[in-house]
């Protein structure tokens, strides 16, 4: 390998003569050249991409994060709140029933109490009314039993004069009466 | 026909500025990777894009990779490490294209990259740590005798390290063309040879296709090796002890 050729002999020479040719990364004399334009692109590189580009991407994936994050915590927290509801409503729910339960429990034990009172005004009334009327027939029980020897008598009397064709004394069936005892 | 390393020869294109290919692709390089990026950012979108999620992609890449081997306190060397990154791929995919130059096909470009970086640890580690810094010669845990060979071995390692990580892609962006333009030439040749041998002249081009896509993967893997042994060095700096 022929080593620090110089320029003109670096260009092709003719016929395949590759020994002509140097290897062109040692060729020293190009150096300065490559090293000038590599810290001038490179320098340029490094300041786009760390002042314009990698800004602008990283808040890219930044922003990316935090929506996404912030999303997450929103909807995190709607579902607590979608939980609470369900809860409250759970609650109201079977307050509500509970409300309802006692409610109709009253009602039934406050009507099953006036209908009760009702009854008991009721038979009281009856039993007072059947009371009365059992003393009313006492009554006319004793003043029915009070009539039955003048009744007695004047039947007596009747059936005598229709039988005899004569009046008896009112003495003679008072007497007989007290032997029957009426 | 061409030599095969006649690719790599520095033309002049503007001889007062110093101005040649390969200062042209390293403009290139640069105008695309920040056209590309504003391009592929300018709409800024929540949901993004093709070229946005290409974008966001190589953000979230190569921020792993920096944070993987440093920490989050070595993100302070993310426009470096992201700028080396997208430079060094750039600059081997163009090259990847018939006709073009590669920048990094030259060990000048590869070493001064790899001296930024070792410039950059050496630099961040004695303002950061001072003395300290020289700690990460001196390994915790070994016995007094064995010390001062341990310390030589480390530092020999330490002032390695730029050359291996300058050659090693220079070598492969080196090796890579030259296997494919000689690949390529002989197809030429052998059509050029005529008869029986004009009939094998697909059998070096299928060669040289499937080279293609190993080069493609090498330019991509070679920037990828670049970066995470950036970040690996850079966090010597960041953390000198061993």
């Amino acid at each position: 390998m022929a080593q620090a050729q110089t320029t003109h002999a670096a260009t092709e020479a003719p016929g395949g003569a590759h020994e002509d040719i140097g290897f062109p990364p040692f060729e020293t004399e190009t150096y300065g050249g490559q090293l000038l334009w590599l810290a001038i692109t490179f320098a340029a590189l490094y300041f786009l991409l760390s002042r314009l580009v990698l800004p602008r991407l990283s808040g890219i994936i930044e922003t990316r994060r935090e929506t996404i994050a912030r999303d997450l915590d929103e909807a995190a927290a709607m579902k607590t709140r979608a939980e609470e509801a369900g809860t409250a409503y759970e609650k109201a729910l079977a307050e509500a029933k509970g409300q309802a339960q006692r409610l109709a429990q009253e009602t039934r034990s406050k009507l099953a109490a006036e209908s009760d009172a009702k009854r008991k005004a009721l038979e009281a009334d009856l039993g007072q009314r059947l009371a009365e009327s059992e003393t009313t027939i006492a009554a006319k029980k004793t003043e029915a039993m009070s009539h039955v020897r003048a009744i007695a008598q004047e039947t007596t009397m009747a059936i005598v004069e229709r039988l005899s064709g004569q009046a008896p004394s009112p003495k003679a069936v008072e007497a007989a009466l007290d032997q029957s005892k009426l | 026909m061409a030599s095969p390393i006649e690719q790599f020869q520095i033309k002049p294109i503007i001889p007062v500025l110093n101005f040649t290919n390969s200062s042209l692709f390293m403009v290139g390089a640069t105008a695309l990777i920040v056209g590309g990026l504003l391009y592929a950012t300018r709409k800024r979108a929540m949901v993004p894009g093709r070229a946005q999620s290409v974008a966001e992609g190589l953000h979230d890449f190569v921020a792993n990779t920096l944070t993987d081997a440093t920490g989050k306190e070595g993100m302070k060397f993310f426009p470096l490490v992201f700028s080396l990154f997208m430079f060094v791929l750039t600059a081997n995919l163009l090259g990847m294209i018939p006709g073009f130059f590669t920048v990094t096909s030259h060990i000048i470009v590869t070493f001064a990259l790899a001296m930024l970086v070792i410039g950059t640890v050496v630099i961040y580690g004695f303002l950061k740590h001072g003395t300290h810094f020289l700690g990460l010669f001196v390994p915790s845990g070994v016995p007094g005798w064995l010390l001062p060979f341990i310390v030589v071995i480390e530092i020999i390692s330490f002032l390695s390290r730029p050359i291996s990580l300058s050659l090693r892609l220079f070598a492969n962006m080196l090796a890579g063309h030259i296997a494919l333009k000689v690949f390529a030439g002989f197809v030429v040749s052998l059509l050029a040879a005529g008869g029986a041998l004009t009939i094998l002249a697909p059998l070096p081009l299928l060669m040289a296709v499937a080279l293609m896509a190993l080069e493609f993967l090498v330019a991509a893997l070679q920037a990828y090796v670049f970066t995470v042994l950036t970040c690996i060095y850079l966090n010597d700096a960041l953390h000198p002890g061993h």
